[in-house]
């Protein structure tokens, strides 16, 4: 059956911000959805809060709804555009559980909408654990034992069953949230408590331990037809109790026989048939024992997941845009493969290389917090790597996390001599900790044999096997130095062996060993991700190196005689370069190829719209190394005209290379890397600054302590300090009193000659401001200036901020259109530039300057219409602003972009926020006025504003009078106040009722005890000092755990209160993006 | 960074490579240089391609790989081993395996060999460290070469001798090579499945009554018969019509094989032609639909590369059902040559090439590809089912 046409308009739900266990794959999903759908003439209604996806381009949907992802707001999209269908697969567990609460509360009933993809009862049956234990008894596929409960009694009784180990899983929540392994008694009361809480319905399961079996993974489709294909299986690494979003992954399965492989592949197709999912992708985990083969079930997703993507890129079957299509009524056979373009969809991918997948953590980001894996899902992005062997495509993968590491790079190790060494590295690496890979390696070299890391960590041996033919090469390398001979040479290459592993192994330069291998002649040469292993030809380019020696091998890239610009993306996802930039770096595919040119996309994370095959011409899936991007460079060379590499779009890490790229000798498109480096370097930033007159915070730079005592003391308390060359505020503090001072030198950095650290007056109480810009080294256009809601201090990528600005003078605006484009003219800006200026009485502070994209430039064009990433890209390859056409009309709504924040991942994390950036994702907040658009980009970051009840408050002395109007305005909508005693007396004396309620350690009824009896809706908090952040600790961890909203800054709390008083007057109406910009103009 | 120690002796020591201890020379001379493994031996025969990435030992073990050597387009092959039960004759048919990588150390609860020893004890070479993504593209392009694999430790290669050897092998054309793996000796077959949980198969005491002609059957199929119900009697190639219906049986298989049907077809046709008009229910696989094919009037052609691989999908025009099958032919049915009363049950959604038919009067059946799979996906053992609902339906 061809496409349904009964219906006519598809609503689809994205995921909305970035977080932990649901990141940009859901963009992916969503993106290839949209595109899907809409070339089949459905009329396409999406709903999404985040700003920085692709999917909510406005010219990706017919009605773009920028706005809150929940039941009542999606409810009043679909009352106003009554859609025909509801396509809730593609937005994670957000999108699924939204859809599922819309049917249960008769939305869907009641507007005629229809649920495509997944039924109601198919969710229920997969995400609800007794329905899906039942289920799978009745295929006769075993699962673990286990017991589901909804309170603390019958979950010690469950325990009884179980026995110790455990595992717990909540229902209901992402990535495992809530969930754990429990060794002992008090761990499994504590992770019972956490789990009934977090999980929306109170329900947790409690799990018979299968800890050191293996996981294995089936991305399955099916149509409505019955038609059942496996997409690919994927293998994991690490055994069972590592969360497989946490684990380091394979494709395809690689230590299973076929008739094992057979088994999972039938149990997965059953699993699908009984839990109903008629059409779409799933994936089915499963666990099997090394022992003996028994297969457990572990759980499934009738939904497009982070497994799905990687299965996308993985084999080149996009997953999600044929589910899609299947969902509107297609049949497998009537869709075609477009990567062969001569195949149909029905069939199964086969590969003929290894996928490694390897996640990327940000432990050190959230001090306090237990570096150990477990089932809840921790890691913040992943790396992908294509080789023709596992440890190929393991080094790769390990290179490609840009984490420092360019193989299997060794650690430091616990010291020990005789037999305790071995005890001492099997308790070392008996941990779930995020480096163990990097622990068994060193285990290895310092004598650990196979068989023993395989007794204590229960990795496959094949696995451990290969780690070690890598660590016996190193071990060569190590004692004969550089092999002279092509063969040997190649065979180390060909074992994914970076240049610069070898030069720190053979004791060389990374140039050397790179010259010398290209005196032998050894260059990688790339083969096609095809889905068919070679059996048809492909015309998609599609590609990854690897090395192949002998005579008779074939280099299948086939550059093209056109002109071709390379974009460089942004590698994994970690905290501070996000999806931001992978948008950046689409639109300049998008945007080239559109204006003629040749697009080759190189990049490394499979989560991302950059790395799907048609979003450029062509795409090298490689790690971001100066080798490995230099590799293709002179590959694609050698035919054509090579006009230019973009650098500036992909965050920080093509940044790194960009020299190395240039001094090969390939061209730099737009702003100079010396321009760029201009603007990192201190020194030379000052002189420029002095040259143009800016004014800046006063500051020094302190090469040791007695340097940074003297240069605090010239500019005076508090002081932002900082070691240079940093991302995402890494190590970055606000000091308010000498000692402070002299503990982070003491703690926090080490400084030397060669190791700085800046250090510039504290403005306090001084609002920030983040313009984005484009010039074409000529003309600069101001694409959005943005006033940061929380104070300056905190990390720009943590802070609310408003466009337009609310509270800025014009005379303020004017001095920085001024400033930025002063700066853009020195710099030579081609493309995007990014400024971040403080205000204080009036006076405007330069802060920062980055002549590259910035995180924020997705919202900017969200907000204003402006399509700012696609004309910095057309900019940087030659053409002018006068080229295209602008709205510079003064916007009649208010846009607020939030951060959203893993805090509830990483338990006894203080959610203090500094200058080191701690957020994982955005929202956006769009509406007519600033407190209805900040009161949504609340709902959207999940934080519910109480519109009546209690609000508790405990402020520093400094923030006192900031508050009584705050105060005021809440006793004057009805809110009840209480407060710490300074703060009452304060309020009362100002004439704001308050009462007085016990600090924690003023003894009980507190603060904390008013909170977990549900006396109170809304905690404000501010507090400054070690000692006073300590004592108020309890209140935030309080706040968070039991989803109370918090502010922890007076800016917060006023625009907390501005939002609460609209949303008072009127419900939050809702409003597409198309609808805000009528007029955006066409780009092409 | 710690000083790096290495204390790796426990370890396999890295080796610099070798001087090539194999090679593979085509018909056209080209050579591929690699390492050998297996056997120390020369065989020469069709270059052919496998695209699963599973079931190497079910893929040397089918008797349908007769007079070719595989190269495996996965670039792991050996992980898990060998064991006695993932076999599908006991002596292996394919003439040498060619793989990416070196065959690692196994590693799977069933693993009872090593692939090297494996293929050492059934005296095949094997060769690796060859990009076998290119020589897949030549096969794909220019068709199934004839071809030597020559595998010696000393690495001396008699180049013009191999040439001449790959000039005196007449090739697949016109090979009937099912005589030559059939059984000589006529036996009872009653083994069911291996089941993986109770980590051992069946016997069936009795069951219908299934008369099996061997031309180079696999294992798995009879094992698929006797799970659906079935004892199997098997017989050889050359069993004539009269000795096949002389033991009455319920239902009569024609197994897979290797080489040109054509070929096979000079003795086998005639006595099929007899089987079909006897009306016991006949289900053919592989070589059999095409002796099949031919029986009924049809012909069959060499396919420039054949279909190997575990991912084929086939549409069954009877239900509009796609199953992703096992295949693994190198010549094929013409679908122009079939008479009116032969209705095509299967095509591949690959080629369209045509992989089932069915006889509109008699109880006659066939397929193309593997519905016993193994290597492969078990989505057409319901076709096992059909033949024994065939069979009882005529015996009622």
């Amino acid at each position: 059956m061809p496409r349904r046409d009964d219906i006519s308009s598809i609503m689809i739900i994205g995921a909305g911000p970035i977080i932990i266990g649901q990141a940009c794959e859901f963009d992916y999903s969503g993106a290839q959805a949209c595109k899907a759908l809409r070339e089949e003439g459905y009329r396409i209604i999406l709903v999404n809060s985040n700003p920085a996806t692709i999917m909510t381009d406005p010219d990706m949907a017919d009605a773009t709804y920028i706005e809150p992802i929940t039941p009542e707001i999606v409810a009043r999209i679909i009352e106003k555009e009554r859609p025909d269908a509801l396509l809730p697969t593609m937005g994670g567990q957000t999108a699924l559980n939204t859809a599922l609460a819309l049917h249960q509360n008769g939305v869907l009933d009641k507007f005629n909408v229809e649920l495509i993809g997944a039924k109601p009862d198919a969710i229920n049956k997969a995400e609800d654990r007794a329905l899906f234990r039942k289920a799978m008894d009745s295929i006769g596929l075993e699962s673990a034992r286990s017991r589901t409960v909804n309170n603390f009694d019958d979950a010690m009784a469950a325990l009884e069953i179980v026995g110790l180990p455990t595992i717990i899983r909540p229902s209901f929540t992402l990535g495992g949230e809530g969930g754990g392994v429990a060794y002992n008694s008090e761990e499994f009361e504590n992770i019972v408590r956490d789990g009934l809480r977090l999980s929306p319905v109170s329900e947790i399961l409690i799990e018979e331990s299968l800890l050191g079996w293996k996981e294995y993974e089936m991305e399955v489709v099916r149509d409505h037809a019955d038609n059942c294909i496996i997409i690919c299986s994927i293998e994991n690494v690490d055994p069972m109790g590592v969360h497989t979003g946490d684990s380091i992954t394979v494709a395809p399965a690689l230590t299973l026989t076929d008739k094992e492989y057979q088994a999972l592949r039938d149990a997965s197709i059953a699993v699908l048939r009984e839990i109903g999912v008629d059409t779409g992708g799933s994936n089915v985990q499963f666990s099997v024992s090394p022992e003996d083969g028994r297969i457990i079930v572990i759980e499934m997703n009738p939904r497009v997941s982070r497994s799905s993507a990687l299965a996308s890129k993985a084999t080149g079957f996009p997953i999600a845009k044929i589910a899609a299509k299947l969902a509107v009524g297609y049949r497998l056979d009537e869709l075609d493969n477009d990567i062969t373009g001569v195949t149909p969809a029905s069939f199964e991918p086969t590969i003929d290389y290894i996928v490694t997948k390897i996640p990327r953590f940000t432990f050190e980001k959230f001090p306090g917090a237990v570096a150990e894996l477990s089932t809840s899902m921790k890691s913040v992005g992943e790396a992908m790597a294509v080789g023709r062997s596992f440890a190929e495509s393991l080094q790769k993968a390990l290179r490609s996390l840009e984490t420092g590491l360019n193989g299997l790079s060794p650690i430091p190790a616990p010291e020990a001599e005789g037999e305790d060494l071995i005890n001492t590295l099997k308790g070392w690496i008996s941990g779930q900790t995020p480096d163990r890979i990097l622990r068994i390696a060193q285990a290895m070299r310092m004598g650990m044999s196979v068989e023993e890391i395989h007794q204590t960590t229960y990795w496959d041996k094949w696995f451990l096997n290969q780690i070690a033919d890598i660590i016996s090469a190193e071990a060569y390398l190590h004692e004969t130095g550089l092999p002279d001979d092509k063969d040997t040479f190649h065979k180390i290459k060909a074992l994914g062996f970076s240049d610069s592993r070898i030069a720190e192994l053979c004791n060389r330069t990374e140039a050397e060993i790179s010259a010398a291998r290209l005196q032998l002649g050894i260059t990688p040469i790339y083969k096609r991700i095809d889905t068919c292993a070679a059996e048809f030809a492909s015309d998609t380019a599609y590609l990854y190196s690897t090395f192949e020696n002998k005579a008779g091998a074939i280099c299948e890239s086939a550059p093209t005689s056109r002109e071709k610009i390379v974009i460089l993306g942004g590698g994994p996802n970690r905290i501070g370069q996000g999806i931001e930039f992978d948008y950046c770096c689409v639109h300049a595919c998008y945007a080239l190829s559109d204006a003629g040119f040749e697009t080759i996309m190189i990049n490394c994370n499979p989560e991302t719209v950059s790395t799907d095959y048609d979003t450029s011409d062509r795409l090298y899936f490689e790690p971001l190394t100066q080798e490995d991007v230099i590799s293709v460079l002179h590959r694609e060379s050698q035919e054509g005209t090579l006009k230019g590499v973009i650098v500036q779009l992909g965050g920080q890490t093509p940044l790194k290379i960009a020299a190395a790229v240039e001094a090969a000798g390939f061209p730099i498109l737009g702003t100079s890397p010396d321009a760029i480096d201009l603007a990192e370097d201190r020194e030379r930033f000052q002189l420029l600054l002095q040259k143009l007159k800016l004014k800046q915070p006063e500051n020094g730079i302190a090469h040791s302590v007695e340097e940074a005592r003297a240069i605090t003391e010239k500019v005076g308390l508090p002081v932002v300090i900082r070691p240079s060359y940093v991302l995402g505020g890494r190590a970055m503090e606000v000091v308010h009193q000498m000692s402070d001072l002299e503990r982070y030198m003491r703690d926090a950095v080490v400084v030397s000659g060669s190791n700085p650290v800046l250090i510039d007056r504290f403005l306090e109480n001084a609002v920030e401001v983040d313009v984005d810009a484009l010039c074409d080294g000529r003309e600069v256009f101001i694409a959005g200036i943005m006033e940061h809601i929380e104070e300056a201090g905190i990390h720009s990528g943590d802070s609310a901020c408003i466009l337009p600005p609310q509270n800025l003078s014009e005379a303020v605006l004017d001095t920085i259109k001024e400033q930025t484009k002063a700066l853009a003219h020195a710099l030579q800006v081609v493309g995007l530039m990014n400024v971040q200026f403080a205000v204080k009485e009036e006076l405007v502070y330069l802060l920062e300057v980055n002549p590259r994209g910035s995180r924020t430039v997705p919202f900017v064009a969200k907000a204003t219409g402006n399509a700012v990433a696609k004309i910095a890209a057309r900019l940087m390859a030659g053409a002018k602003l006068a080229d295209f056409q602008m709205l510079t009309a003064p916007l009649s709504h208010v846009a607020v972009k939030e951060a959203v924040f893993p805090f509830s991942r990483f338990p006894g994390v203080d959610v203090f926020l500094g200058p080191e950036m701690k957020s994982t994702g955005e929202v956006m907040g769009i509406d007519n006025d600033f407190g209805r658009a900040f009161g949504k980009s609340q709902l959207a970051a999940s934080t519910v504003l109480p519109l009546q009840g209690s609000v508790f408050i405990s402020v520093k002395d400094a923030d006192k009078a900031a508050f009584i109007p705050i105060c005021r305005e809440l006793s004057g909508m009805g809110f009840e106040i209480l407060a710490t005693g300074g703060t009452t007396d304060a309020l009362n004396a100002a004439g704001v009722p308050a009462k007085r309620i016990n600090k924690v350690m003023e003894g009980r009824p507190h603060a904390v005890d008013a909170m977990l009896s549900n006396q109170i809706s809304l905690v404000m908090n501010t507090a400054q000092g070690a000692p006073a952040i300590r004592d108020s600790f309890s209140l935030r961890q309080t706040a968070l755990k039991n989803n109370i909203p918090y502010y922890t800054t007076v800016s917060g709390s006023r625009a907390a209160v501005a939002a609460i008083k609209s949303m008072k007057e009127d419900k939050l109406g809702v409003k597409s993006i198309q609808d805000y910009l009528p007029n955006r103009p066409d780009l092409s | 960074m710690p000083d790096a120690v290495y204390d790796v002796k426990t370890l396999t020591p890295f080796s610099p490579p070798s001087a090539a201890t194999a090679i593979l020379l085509l018909e056209d001379g080209t050579a591929f240089y690699g390492m050998g493994f297996g056997a120390e031996t020369t065989n020469v025969g069709e270059i052919c391609f496998n695209t699963s990435m599973t079931g190497y030992q079910e893929i040397m073990t089918d008797p349908s790989y007769a007079g070719q050597i595989i190269t495996f387009t996965f670039p792991h092959i050996g992980n898990t081993g060998t064991n006695g039960d993932d076999v599908e004759t006991l002596r292996p048919a394919a003439l040498g395996m060619i793989v990416r990588n070196d065959v690692t150390p196994p590693s799977n609860w069933r693993q009872d060999s090593h692939l090297h020893s494996w293929l050492a004890q059934h005296n095949l070479p094997g060769i690796s460290g060859i990009d076998t993504r290119a020589l897949t593209r030549t096969i794909r392009d220019k068709g199934a070469p004839k071809g030597v694999l020559c595998h010696r430790a000393d690495g001396q290669f008699d180049l013009p001798a191999l040439q001449k050897l790959i000039a005196d092998w007449p090739g697949l054309k016109g090979m009937d090579l099912a005589s030559v793996v059939s059984t000589k000796k006529d036996f009872t077959w009653s083994t069911g499945s291996f089941d993986l949980e109770k980590n051992s198969a069946p016997d069936r005491k009795q069951g219908l009554r299934v008369v099996a002609m061997d031309f180079g059957c696999k294992q798995n199929i009879l094992r698929c018969l006797v799970d659906a119900g079935c004892v199997v009697d098997v017989v050889s190639a050359s069993a004539s019509a009269d000795d096949i219906l002389a033991r009455q049986p319920d239902g009569i298989f024609l197994a897979n094989g290797p080489g040109d049907p054509a070929a096979t077809a000079e003795f086998a046709v005639p006595e099929i032609k007899k089987l079909i008009d006897s009306n016991v229910p006949i289900f053919g696989i592989c070589i059999g639909h095409q002796l099949l094919a031919l029986a009924m009037g049809g012909s069959t052609s060499k396919m420039a590369r054949g279909h190997r691989g575990a991912n084929h999908p086939v549409r069954d025009l009877t239900t509009g059902q796609i199953e992703i099958t096992s295949q693994n032919h190198g010549f094929c049915v013409d679908p122009g040559s079939l008479p009116e009363n032969v209705e095509i049950t299967h095509i591949s959604l690959f080629d369209g090439s045509v992989e089932g038919l069915r006889h509109k009067d008699k109880p006659v059946f066939c397929v193309q590809y593997h519905p016993e799979s193994s290597p492969g996906p078990h989505d057409s053992r319901h076709l096992f089912q059909r033949f024994v609902e065939m069979m009882k339906a005529n015996n009622a």
